[in-house]
């Protein structure tokens, strides 16, 4: 699903923030994708969504070599990967429906399919009582879930967050990890940026660990004897 | 035309629930357009309408400066009607020679009373002449001193020429009256109106060349508003460029607001002119009964109205690509 071949990316002033990374990340897998702030995960992530184009090497989506999607068929591309934000990027003059129904007006899709969509988005992520509501009056976590369901309203087969439990308290975090969990076991692909560590051992996934743009780590954790 | 063939279609159904575009039809997915468009329409309506003052004050900034060029041509159209009456009002002087009787001139209106290219002809004696010249000029006393009246008599003639016929017949005619042996001089009295002409079609060009710079005014007060609207909304637009919204479905609002601005601003001027003009129409009434003629100012008509609207909504629309083109793309998401 995501293929990294021998992939850099340096920025203009010379800051190299991915070095020779490759990986490959299969379809219906899960991964947490962990470092230091710096290591490179934002930058890996941007690659992937189109936001930045590497310096060298090359990045596959479901196959397809992101090198040659021009211009005006990077929003095509991104159609196909739901994102997840830290700062959640909702529209605060818009209802949650709406929040959550914009992928979907995005690709033209019908009325009452964009209300069966959404609602079933939202009862996925717990919030179906909210749909009249303005994202302004949830909570940090609340905020996240409608995130999250306007990431994967139009289901698309490949789901990116990028620290999506980062402001958020432990036990909320261990929730909305469990609803990416359930996402995955339906055999959507997801990748999550993490530097939440104790978190992610506790989740058994495989952990791509970053340093300093660098590849340096990639497996399941062992258990921990008790 | 359809990307999947229909046989395939319906195997996917499974499949299909994953994929990110929905598949239909061609006539469908037109519906769709269409709604679509439909959506932002009212869409952008219902967002200037929450704003109802911002909204009015630029819309009566274009309202404005459409008036200015719409009220004049107006009036220009008004001033061309009345005049073109003037045209058949040609008339031409014959000057009968000095030795001419009175008699034979007075036989010379009659023959050329007879003629079918002349409506009408009036006759004025030396005597007559001579009186109203004593009555116009205020030489009456000098006009005693002569032992003789020096005036010619003469006869006016209207040629009998359709507004259509133009100056050519008109000539024509004018060289045959001086051919005529008792004539001194046929002189034709249209100078005048040749003149008015000509003003106006200075008064005309110079209509076209502020309409044309207020145009541009207009453009450039749409563009301007539609670049504030783009960066008050840097944040839409980023997170729908995030989750896959094309350039054009970003772009579309702003060119209705733009087409919105467009369309208000020209009722707006609409109402302006034909106030004005309904302002106007009792003293130009008034006036026109002074020299006795029944002219009243008509109002903007079908073509100006349509001309109006459809430049407005243009301009607007035209000003917002300008601003869309120029700072949608420099958003990007980071």
């Amino acid at each position: 699903m995501i293929r990294f071949s021998n992939v850099s990316k340096r920025y203009p002033g010379g800051h190299e923030a991915l070095s020779d990374v490759s990986f490959h990340l299969g379809p219906g897998e899960l991964a947490f994708l962990t470092g230091h702030s710096g290591a490179g995960k934002s930058t890996l992530l941007k690659l992937i969504a189109l936001l930045e184009r590497p310096t060298r090497g090359q990045v596959l989506i479901n196959g397809q070599n992101l090198g040659k999607v021009g211009r005006r068929r990077i929003p095509y591309v991104r159609r196909n990967v739901g994102i997840i934000f830290q700062d959640h990027r909702l529209l605060f003059d818009r209802t949650v429906f709406d929040n959550v129904a914009l992928p979907l007006i995005i690709a033209g899709y019908r009325h009452q399919e964009i209300g069966r969509r959404v609602r079933a988005a939202l009862d996925k992520v717990g919030l179906l009582g909210k749909e009249k509501v303005f994202p302004i009056t949830l909570s940090g976590g609340e905020q996240q879930r409608v995130g999250i369901a306007r990431a994967v309203v139009n289901k698309p087969p490949l789901l990116l967050a990028d620290e999506p439990t980062g402001n958020l308290d432990p036990e909320l975090s261990g929730e909305i990890m469990g609803l990416f969990e359930q996402f995955n076991q339906v055999g959507v692909t997801v990748l999550i940026a993490s530097h939440d560590l104790a978190l992610i051992q506790r989740l058994r996934h495989r952990i791509v660990a970053l340093k300093n743009g660098r590849l340096v780590a990639d497996g399941i954790p062992q258990a921990q004897p008790a | 035309m359809s990307r999947e063939p229909k046989t395939a279609d319906a195997g996917r159904a499974g499949v299909r629930d994953a994929a990110s575009a929905p598949r239909r039809g061609l006539g469908s997915r037109l519906a769709v357009y269409g709604l679509r468009h439909l959506q932002v329409f009212f869409y952008t309506l219902g967002q200037l309408w929450r704003t109802p003052f911002a909204t009015l004050m630029t819309a009566a900034v274009i309202g404005i400066a459409l008036a200015l060029p719409a009220g004049l041509q107006v009036l220009l159209n008004n001033a061309q009607r009345l005049s073109q009456g003037w045209d058949g009002a040609t008339q031409i002087s014959l000057f009968m020679k000095n030795g001419v009787s009175e008699e034979r001139a007075r036989d010379t209106a009659g023959r050329l009373r007879a003629r079918s290219d002349i409506a009408s002809v009036e006759f004025i004696s030396k005597e007559e002449a001579l009186e109203e010249f004593r009555r116009l000029s205020g030489f009456g006393d000098a006009l005693k001193a002569l032992d003789a009246n020096p005036l010619p008599s003469v006869i006016v003639v209207h040629p009998a020429l359709g507004a259509t016929a133009g100056v050519d017949a008109t000539r024509e005619l004018l060289k045959r009256l001086r051919a005529l042996p008792e004539v001194d001089i046929a002189q034709l009295d249209m100078q005048w109106v040749k003149r008015l002409y000509a003003i106006m079609d200075i008064v005309r060009r110079g209509v076209n060349v502020l309409g044309l710079l207020l145009g541009l005014a207009v453009i450039l007060v749409v563009g301007n508003t539609i670049r504030l609207a783009i960066q008050n909304r840097r944040d839409e637009i980023v997170i729908i460029k995030l989750i896959g919204g094309t350039d054009a479905f970003i772009r579309r609002p702003f060119l209705y607001t733009g087409f919105w601005y467009g369309l208000f601003g020209s009722l707006i001027a609409y109402f302006l002119v034909s106030g004005s003009l309904l302002v106007l129409s009792d003293p130009v009434r008034r006036l026109a009964g002074l020299y006795g003629s029944h002219f009243r100012l008509s109002s903007l008509d079908g073509d100006v109205t349509l001309a109006l609207l459809g430049g407005g909504i243009l301009l607007g629309l035209l000003g917002s690509w300008v601003a869309v083109g120029r700072h949608l793309r420099a958003i990007e998401p980071t």
